[in-house]
């Protein structure tokens, strides 16, 4: 249903990012390779700069400083596909559940073109393969948070991206839920798909999630999971998130 | 009774035109007013609507009553408000009710003084509630020509705008140039105020795109079903309106939005979709 498997997926790079609110960094020169067909995690205690870094790799938040480039080996610039955190969505908005897993199409759809037969299967697919089956018709607003969580998924799955970016993905779902969505996730690292996710819990980081980056807004770990969660790191990314210093000088380290 | 209905459309060339630039009304407008409500931005059409008196009144104060110079003058005033509230609502990220507030205070207190100074009453009446008579063949036109416009431009930006509204991140990272379809959008907006004014009037010009657009929730879940019960209901409030206005000789824009306010009050109560005589009528739950 995934379509062909993608060996290998694109290598996400990052030099010297800067990315800010207000000039306050969110995200503070990092840098950091996500090696092709890679599975990371984010983790990082709130306020670290995770979801500011995914909007960042998605281009939805500008960078003040520095480069992002996710490109396969040929040298072609990589499609991704971004799962946002549920609360940027209207979701009383009146949708049926199929027409959102179609959304998942626009890159070849865009604003004009029809959805053809097989597209529409491919959607009903989808809601399949997510436990969704039966629910295209359905309107978005009766929908629970974990149900709507996997039509979200859903619709990345009909995105086909070869880049995958993950804003806490199994938050506010139950637990079979949450597993149900982890090896959809493990599929994909599977298919060679390079996948980033930023997440809280850090058993099933260690579990699941073979690379990590421990964010607090700098970088203060990245590699093999076992490694970058020790205690000596976790405490350190913790004082360094509690600062925040409203009259802070203007930053001078070297930009690179 | 046939003649009370149909009466004053057969008899009156007067009534055909009004009752036929209101149905053009009627068709274009309200999903205008869909997207808008489902946007939580209900109060911008409401900006607009009194954005333009200014525009307007200075047309009138030009040419004097006249459907060319006072809609030249509307767009350009109304163009300017569109442009005015979208950077407003940037400065303030979405927090702009309160600015918008003062914005169209000022913009109708302008107007009004602006026509007060060479108008008598009976214009001021005209400019602020509309007038059946006063839809002579160039209003017709502006309201007949505002309908062809605005159902194809719509119709294009229609899955851009859905997409938007749904899930701005998403549109925005998929680039759907969501910015871009809702200047067009509010273009369409503009040029639908315009043309409501000539029958409705200033104050009222958001009626038949508000209150069906609000009614069509207790119709339909779907938003395509959302925009066909808006359309019906503005239809109906439409005729209905223009029949009252004539029998009771009242102004037609307050006559055809307190019709359309009385088909919204019936929505909410018989309407399906959380309507109150739904969640009355406690119909046993499914298995399933």
């Amino acid at each position: 249903m995934t379509g062909q498997a993608m060996m290998p997926g694109p290598e996400l790079r990052i030099d010297h990012l800067t990315a800010t609110y207000r000039r306050h960094p969110a995200v503070h020169h990092l840098s950091a390779r996500f090696a092709p067909g890679s599975l990371t995690a984010i983790v990082g205690p709130n306020g670290a700069g995770k979801t500011t870094l995914l909007r960042a790799i998605a281009g939805l938040h500008k960078a003040d400083e520095g480069r992002i480039s996710a490109t396969h080996a040929d040298g072609r610039p990589a499609r991704l596909a971004l799962l946002p955190q549920q609360a940027g969505m209207d979701r009383a908005f009146p949708i049926l559940c199929r027409d959102v897993v179609l959304q998942g199409m626009w890159s070849r759809l865009g604003a004009f073109r029809a959805a053809s037969a097989a597209d529409k299967a491919r959607a009903e697919a989808a809601l399949e393969a997510v436990g969704l089956g039966g629910f295209g018709g359905r309107p978005v607003g009766a929908m629970s948070a974990g149900q709507f969580q996997r039509l979200l998924f859903a619709r990345l799955l009909v995105q086909d991206a070869a880049l995958i970016l993950l804003d806490e993905p199994f938050n506010a779902v139950d637990a079979r839920t949450a597993a149900d969505l982890l090896a959809m996730v493990k599929r994909w690292h599977g298919e060679g798909r390079t996948v980033v996710a930023v997440l809280h819990d850090l058993d099933l980081v260690r579990e699941a999630f073979p690379d990590c980056l421990l964010l607090a807004r700098e970088k203060v770990a990245f590699g093999p999971t076992a490694e970058v969660l020790s205690a000596a790191n976790r405490l350190k990314a913790r004082m360094m998130a509690e600062a925040w210093d409203e009259a802070a000088p203007a930053c001078t380290a070297e930009a690179a | 009774m046939i003649d009370a209905l149909l009466g004053p459309f057969l008899e009156f060339g007067f009534m055909r035109r009004a009752l036929v630039g209101c149905l053009a009304l009627a068709v274009a407008a309200p999903p205008l007013g869909v997207f808008l409500m489902l946007r939580r931005t209900s109060l911008t059409a409401e900006v607009l609507a009194h954005g333009v008196t200014p525009g307007i009144a200075a047309g009138f104060l030009i040419a004097g009553l006249s459907v060319p110079a006072m809609s030249l003058g509307g767009l350009v005033a109304g163009l300017i408000v569109a442009l005015g509230a979208g950077a407003l609502s940037r400065a303030t990220g979405g927090r702009e009710d309160a600015s918008l507030t003062a914005l169209y205070l000022i913009a109708l207190a302008l107007g009004v003084t602006m026509v007060s100074l060479r108008g008598d009453t009976g214009d001021l009446t005209h400019l602020l509630f509309g007038q059946v008579l006063g839809v002579d063949d160039a209003a017709l036109l502006l309201m007949a020509g505002v309908a062809t416009i605005t159902l194809p431009a719509l119709a294009l930006a229609w899955r851009p705008l859905a997409l938007e509204t749904f899930d701005p991140a998403f549109a925005q990272a998929e680039g759907a140039h969501g910015g871009l379809w809702h200047m067009l959008f509010l273009g369409l907006v503009v040029l639908n105020v315009l043309a409501a004014f000539q029958a409705m009037g200033t104050l009222m010009a958001v009626g038949l795109m508000m209150l069906p657009a609000v009614a069509a929730r207790h119709w339909s879940r779907e938003l395509s079903g959302l925009a066909y019960a808006a359309v019906g209901i503005a239809a109906l409030s439409a005729y209905a309106g223009l029949l009252v206005s004539y029998h009771l000789d009242l102004p037609s824009g307050p006559a055809i939005v307190l019709t359309a306010g009385l088909l919204w009050a019936v929505s909410v109560v018989a309407g399906p979709v959380d309507g109150l005589l739904a969640r009355l009528l406690r119909r046993p739950h499914l298995a399933g």
